[in-house]
């Protein structure tokens, strides 16, 4: 094939078009890295607006998640996408839309995050597929990526069911070419054939639960048959190799020729395809398993007690138990030559990442340190945002960043265990992604606790995606129960520092719940609305 | 033909412009490409890096081997070292030598240039000067890109093609001005080789 009559897309963008020309009718999503570029894609897509395909952020996974239930429900294709923590924000919905079952095809992205480049954990999402019992496909090149999509909304209509669709980091943010299907027009409206099928009452909800477990034997049937599952056989049979994502790219990147001499099983379609595993461990005198992420497959096949089958990988050391994984990792598991350049000369120091220099949660974070400078220290609950930079040198102003929304709750139990006052630092957007709820809990209770709302119009950690809560933000507050004489709107700004301490530690004195709002624009948000600005005339 | 790149720089110096203009060459070449970059936090001033691979045959891993690396290309000089366990033995370090300093430890710059010139094979210019004499000031990336076009195994002629194409919808002011920061990194590299 000619790489010239390919379009060159990310992964990301290969499964936004691959959900374009499936027929979506709408994306639903939260930012989140590495799969923010997806929905972004949709977006900024021309194809997309001219056929009305929904595609605004959702205010966090699970509202997209149901949002995109709801239009599976109309009978409509819809994609839901995520980075892997907000699975679990969206736990809820996913599992359960495995017993109500899809009615227009339904594709949830998880993208994980194998080695934290920008994350708190590498959970495998996988896993969670497994809990849920839902068909899970993971590309390994973009090209599948792509082709995947259309696949999985085939299989999503053909059994009424969510599919997950797994990637990693460099999937997502890896360029290539990729060859484009002509588009399929988008599905009609149509009512689900069992109006209770989504009413999820426990006579029902057992009744469908039966019907998911039939269904997942017809699942392991679809994996013998997958396209995306592949037995290639090879001579040397003292070892077969299971492999699935991008580290079969790894694997063949060790063979120039592309030869691989050991029979290889290519997962991209779960359950495992069992008939392929029965034929490599009949005819392998072991298994080297090598996966992306956790050891899913390995820990399958190894079983618990590991007398059965001889199983390599990242359990028994073959390969690290944590990280990405990459070719030379690969090419030391089956002990071949591993290659190294030079070493990094002593003198290197890191550059880590710090906030932007004028960016205004500086400000927000020097008012704040000095209103607290005569209490103890060690009380300042935060979230996850730019806003978690503050923790660095030479601010170190925050004390906790533990999953969005977490800020305001860990300030109430602190508080309620007498840790008076106690403060949360949180960022717009992560506010109104959940730490709403926590506010209306501190309320109902009147805890003593400052909440400071640091709002520079954007989800600026992500990339400066639209924040769901602009211009709302006090007034989400006073709805909540926050009494208005304890809701401060402050400039974050060196000129207003003295005021701003002042408002911050009377407010710190009050024994309830007190909201104070620094509001300043993300530089960076500025400098992009005055190119877009300047781009239109 | 096959050619690995490590890419590296500051958030913000334009190493994806030069992936970009690589990469379009590469494609109307009718080559393969496989481009990954570590894209997420938006703050700017911290170290990125890109791993490039084009070739004439199917490319298979996105990342690129350590040990395996062509050349590193590299916008800021001590991000140039900070990817050395990926070069080949007979491998190119190309680097500007004018520092990115905004961090409180950025070690000393002679020292810094002294472990470049220990690499076997190397080309260190002045980027942001040499852009600056040219009147690119703005285009220190594409005078780096100039002095690795001897490496990477493409005609002078496909960069330009490639530069009118990246920078045709700026005007023909801009693209004129980066065709004089590519000719300018050229003629040093040529001179130093
Ligand atoms: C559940 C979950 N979803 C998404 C993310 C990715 N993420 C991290 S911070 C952030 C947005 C922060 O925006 P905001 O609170 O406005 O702070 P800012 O970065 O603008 O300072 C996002 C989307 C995450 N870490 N966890
Ligand atoms: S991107 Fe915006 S919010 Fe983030 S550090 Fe820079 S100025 Fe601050």
């Amino acid at each position: 094939m000619n790489a010239m009559q390919k379009t060159l897309l990310l992964g990301d963008e290969a499964i936004a078009q691959g959900a374009l020309d499936a027929g979506i009718s709408g994306i639903y999503a939260y930012p989140g890295t590495p799969s923010t570029e997806i929905t972004e894609f949709v977006q900024n897509s021309k194809y997309a607006k001219e056929n009305h395909i929904h595609s605004s952020w959702s205010a966090n996974e699970k509202t997209a998640m149901e949002t995109a239930l709801g239009m599976s429900y109309a009978g409509k294709r819809a994609m839901v996408c995520m980075k892997h923590v907000g699975l679990n924000v969206a736990a809820d919905p996913f599992i359960n839309s495995a017993i109500t079952g899809a009615n227009g095809g339904l594709i949830v992205v998880s993208a994980d995050d194998p080695s934290m480049h920008s994350s708190q954990n590498e959970q495998d999402s996988r896993v969670y597929g497994k809990f849920a019992m839902v068909p899970i496909l993971e590309p390994s090149n973009q090209q599948e990526a792509y082709d995947m999509v259309h696949y999985g909304f085939d299989l999503s209509e053909k059994y009424h069911i969510p599919v997950l669709y797994r990637i990693t980091t460099r999937m997502a943010h890896s360029r290539s070419g990729v060859a484009l299907k002509t588009p399929r027009s988008q599905n009609e409206i149509r009512m689900p054939d069992d109006l209770r099928q989504f009413v999820l009452l426990p006579a029902i909800a057992k009744r469908r639960y039966k019907n998911l477990l039939k269904d997942h034997s017809a699942f392991m049937e679809e994996s013998a048959v997958s396209p995306f599952n592949h037995y290639m056989d090879g001579q040397d049979k003292s070892k077969g190799i299971i492999v699935c994502g991008l580290a079969y790219n790894y694997l063949l990147e060790n063979f120039p020729d592309r030869n691989v001499p050991h029979p290889v099983l290519k997962i991209g379609q779960y359950p495992i395809p069992r008939k392929m595993v029965e034929k490599m461990a009949d005819e392998c005198s072991e298994i080297l398993v090598v996966e992306e992420g956790y050891p899913v497959i390995e820990e399958l096949l190894k079983g618990y007690l590991g007398r059965g089958l001889k199983v390599r990988g990242r359990l028994d050391g073959t390969l690290p138990r944590d990280g990405e994984l990459n070719p030379n990792l690969v090419a030391v598991a089956l002990g071949l030559h591993d290659t190294m350049g030079l070493a990094v000369p002593g003198l290197m120091v890191g550059r880590p990442p710090s906030l932007c220099s004028g960016c205004p949660h500086i400000d927000s974070f020097y008012g704040l340190s000095e209103a607290l400078q005569d209490l103890t220290r060690g009380r300042v609950f935060s979230d996850i945002g730019c806003y978690t930079l503050g923790a660095l040198k030479p601010y170190e102003a925050i004390n906790s960043c533990v999953d969005m929304g977490a800020s305001i709750t860990m300030a109430k139990g602190a508080a309620d265990a007498g840790m008076v006052p106690a403060v949360a630092v949180i960022g717009d957007s992560t506010f109104t992604h959940s730490g709403m709820t926590g506010l209306l809990d501190a309320v109902n209770d009147k805890s003593p606790i400052t909440v400071l709302i640091l709002d520079n119009g954007t989800t600026a950690m992500t990339g400066g995606q639209d924040s769901p809560g602009t211009g709302k933000i006090e007034d989400i507050c006073k709805g909540l129960g926050v009494e208005e004489a304890h809701i401060h709107i402050i400039r974050p700004l060196k000129k207003f520092h003295a005021e701003n301490v002042r408002i911050l530690k009377e407010e710190l004195a009050y024994p309830g719940v007190s909201v104070i709002i620094p509001r300043r624009e993300c530089i960076v948000a500025i400098d992009k609305r005055m190119r877009e600005k300047f781009k239109n005339k | 033909m096959k050619k690995d790149i490590i890419l590296a720089g500051v958030g913000g110096q334009g190493i994806i412009s030069i992936a970009a203009i690589i990469g379009y060459a590469a494609l109307e070449q009718g080559m393969f490409l496989k481009q990954s970059e570590i894209h997420g936090m938006s703050q700017r001033g911290g170290d990125v890096m890109s791993n490039l691979r084009i070739s004439h045959h199917e490319i298979a891993s996105d990342l690129i081997p350590f040990g395996q690396a062509d050349m590193i290309i590299s916008i800021e000089p001590l991000e140039s070292l900070r990817y050395l366990p990926y070069l080949s033995p007979d491998g190119w370090v190309i680097t500007n030598t004018q520092p990115f300093n905004n961090i409180p430890n950025y070690p000393e710059i002679q020292q810094v240039v002294d472990e470049i010139h220990k690499v076997p094979h190397h080309i260190a210019l002045d980027a942001d000067a040499i852009a600056k004499e040219a009147g690119s000031p703005k285009a220190a990336n594409i005078v780096i890109l100039g002095a690795a076009s001897p490496f990477l195994g493409m005609a002078y002629e496909k960069l330009e093609d490639a530069i009118r194409f990246t920078f045709g919808k700026k005007g023909e002011n801009i693209v004129e001005l980066n065709l004089k920061a590519l000719k300018a990194g050229r003629i040093f590299a040529d001179q130093h080789i």
